[in-house]
């Protein structure tokens, strides 16, 4: 126990400081944000993440947000395990027709008011895989889309950005 | 490839009847037999203790290649029948080796070939993108498909039933609680006690042989690295050796080196992440915690040092897209010393700790005989004594210059598959210094050579989840005509319905993270 405690001491708070960012920031990363956001969601987000079917890189990069540099937590944004639970469906990869059907049940069970965001370059656009006999290609093909974050995969840090952006989006 | 004393001997040993057309291509020797001798081979092959390591097919005209990959003692055999596309059937492999099982109901789905006598013949990629009867990779099948409006959910596969009293179903997925892949599992319970798992995977099936055709190297090179996003240096080096080899291009030492170097970084961040991870499902937060900082801090020196945290698209046809300065190989070296340093802290915490041991030994185990049945790979298969790892048995630049200790365990639970990793981190670590060391002055990429249409070749290389084949046929003017990768989930997923068996519900998603299965790899 005592070295759990030790090296919980010598490891000390590696969180890093970081400012919501500013519109300029966010049309500079390629972020997307379409449609401004409701007041009543500011300070805090709960997203439920769906994986449509990505090749698992942008999911790497969500867990990230969750490690102890970016700690996602501290903003209000918590990830939930069930769309019944969540404000934000956070959707990546192209959509593949065997997750089409999934997809569309988990929007409609996510309760009104809701945002879609579309992390990485599949989600964006289709990226490295398009339309095709077994995917639907961009997010937007299935679902309506709010917010686009690119990248493959997009970092944490744009992801954050992304996430951040959403909140801090006024009318 | 030389023949060595198994083959000749095993060559001996096949009944007349079985004729083998010794074909020598650039990168594996190939048999070619009649398809009704198709199991007859297998069956001997079997007794022979060869292991089935990966089956595909490709339409040739009005004929069907159909493909299986053995491997003895480090030797690759591409096994190899052809049967015409009026009749496509052959006997099953799978009767004998049930690794073949899900990869011939692959085949059957995507081309129409029916397996005969395959024990269980349901369709396993398809499920509602496309009709039965329609074989999106047959020629005449267009890549846009005719899919309708809405994709319908695969409401009526046949799952495994069980009847009883007190006896009850848990479906789980496709979209999961977590942050992870979707797919489905079916329990079978009683009280919290696994009776059976069903895996139906095929969820997130992009297509991605279809759309292989037609591609040029660089442009398969960028596909193969999405075959599994935490692997993009695995499939993307795998795919290369195969165009190389079949272009008979050699990439210069120096780029070498920087493959092995990147996919040794690769194994450490994914192994990291996935000690973190397992320690995680059974609550023990501290170490999560330390293995998700001391991989994010590993992925910051990949993206400063080759300008990518995950390493995306470092490897091209011949040779590689980065460069390491002086600098860069001091940073490397300096961050070793530390992670070694860290680890050595973090693990004793691990070590120590009672109520982790009380969770991870004993649970999740997989048998050495099942996971030889299986054919499981990488640090799954070495966790119950499966003694594999294609860097030291058939070594390829850059391994052919070092050492390479292979980690083995053989208690075959969820502890030991952590403990693989471990060990295999550490082996990792010194692998990387030794390139470092070893890094001369030279080029970074060859010079890209056409190959003639319809040459082909293999790619064999040990991913950070083991070993990872990659075929390739090219088509005329530098066109991809088929990209087959065999990811080593393929073959590990099987593992996994095994080894929760007599496990508690609760603990389904620890015995998951120690396998840690790609469901992208999977299902292509």
């Amino acid at each position: 126990m005592l070295n759990i405690f030790k090296k919980i001491l010598t490891t000390g708070v590696v969180t890093e400081p970081f400012k919501a960012p500013k519109d300029a920031e966010l049309e500079q990363l390629g972020i997307e944000i379409k449609s401004r956001i409701d007041k009543k969601f500011s300070g805090s987000i709960a997203i439920r993440q769906v994986d449509a079917g990505s090749c698992n890189g942008c999911e790497l990069e969500i867990h990230a947000l969750n490690n102890p540099f970016y700690d996602i937590e501290r903003f209000g944004v918590h990830f939930v395990a069930s769309p019944r639970h969540a404000d934000v469906l956070l959707v990546t990869g192209p959509v593949s027709r065997h997750m089409q059907t999934a997809l569309l049940r988990t929007y409609e069970a996510t309760p009104n008011p809701k945002w879609v965001i579309a992390a990485g370059d599949c989600a964006a656009c289709g990226g490295e895989f398009g339309v095709s006999y077994a995917s639907c290609g961009a997010v937007s093909n299935v679902i309506p889309v709010d917010v686009v974050i690119p990248g493959c995969p997009p970092t944490p840090l744009a992801l954050m950005k992304g996430l951040l952006g959403l909140i801090n989006a006024k009318k | 490839m030389s023949s060595s004393n198994w083959t000749a001997d095993f060559l001996s040993r096949l009944s007349t009847d079985i004729t083998v057309a010794e074909i020598d291509t650039a990168s594996a020797t190939l048999w070619q037999i009649k398809s009704h001798a198709w199991q007859q081979f297998a069956e001997l092959a079997m007794q022979q203790n060869l292991r089935w390591a990966a089956g595909w097919a490709e339409q040739v005209d009005n004929r069907f290649l159909i493909n299986a990959c053995f491997e003895k003692q480090g030797e690759y055999i591409l096994l190899r029948t052809i049967i015409d596309d009026s009749n496509p059937e052959l006997p099953s492999q799978a009767t004998v080796y049930p690794a073949a099982n899900r990869s011939e109901r692959h085949t059957q789905d995507m081309f129409g070939i029916k397996f005969v006598g395959h024990p269980d013949n349901r369709r396993w990629t398809r499920h509602q993108a496309w009709i039965e009867k329609n074989y999106p990779l047959r020629k005449d099948f267009p890549v846009q498909g005719t899919p309708v409006g809405i994709t319908p959910p695969d409401m009526h596969y046949p799952f495994i039933k069980s009847h009883g009293a007190g006896t009850y179903e848990i479906p789980v997925g496709p979209v999961h609680a977590g942050i992870i892949e979707p797919g489905h599992f079916r329990f079978q319970a009683v009280g919290e006690l696994i009776l059976n798992l069903e895996e139906r995977l095929g969820y997130v099936h992009k297509g991605i042989e279809k759309i292989a055709e037609g591609r040029e190297p660089e442009s398969l090179a960028r596909l193969a690295g999405r075959v599994s996003g935490d692997t993009t240096v695995g499939h993307c080096w795998a795919a290369c050796r195969a165009m190389e080899q079949t272009a008979g291009v050699i990439i210069p030492p120096r780029a070498a080196l920087i493959r092995g170097i990147l996919a040794e970084r690769e194994r450490i961040a994914n192994h990291m992440g996935d000690i973190g991870a397992i320690c995680n499902d059974v609550a023990f937060v501290f170490a999560q915690m330390q293995f998700t900082r001391l991989r994010e801090l590993w992925l910051r020196t990949n993206a400063t040092v080759f300008g990518h945290r995950l390493l995306m698209d470092k490897i091209v046809p011949g040779g590689v897209a980065c460069d390491l300065s002086g600098e860069s190989c001091a940073l490397i070296k300096k961050e070793i010393t530390e992670l070694r340093k860290e680890l050595a802290e973090v693990i004793l915490a691990l070590d120590l700790n009672s109520s982790l041991e009380d969770r991870l030994y004993t649970a999740g185990f997989l048998s050495e005989q099942t996971a030889a049945a299986f054919g499981t790979l990488g640090y799954v298969g070495r966790a119950s004594g499966q003694d594999k790892d294609v860097r030291r048995d058939t070594p390829y630049a850059p391994y052919d210059q070092v050492t390479v200790k292979v980690a083995l365990e053989t208690q075959g639970d969820i502890a030991s598959r952590l403990w693989v990793r471990y060990k295999e981190i550490r082996a990792a670590l010194r692998l990387l210094e030794e390139f470092i060391d070893r890094l001369v002055a030279g080029e970074l990429c060859s010079e890209w050579r056409t190959p003639a249409a319809g040459s082909e070749g293999l790619g064999i290389v040990e991913g950070w989840r083991g070993e990872i084949i990659s075929y390739i046929r090219f088509d005329a003017d530098n066109k991809i005509a088929r990209f087959y990768p065999r990811d080593p989930s393929q073959l590990n997923w099987p593992a996994l319905e095994k080894l929760v068996l007599n496990n508690i519900v609760p603990d389904f998603p620890v015995c998951n993270k120690s396998l840690n299965g790609s469901y992208s790899g999977n299902d292509l």
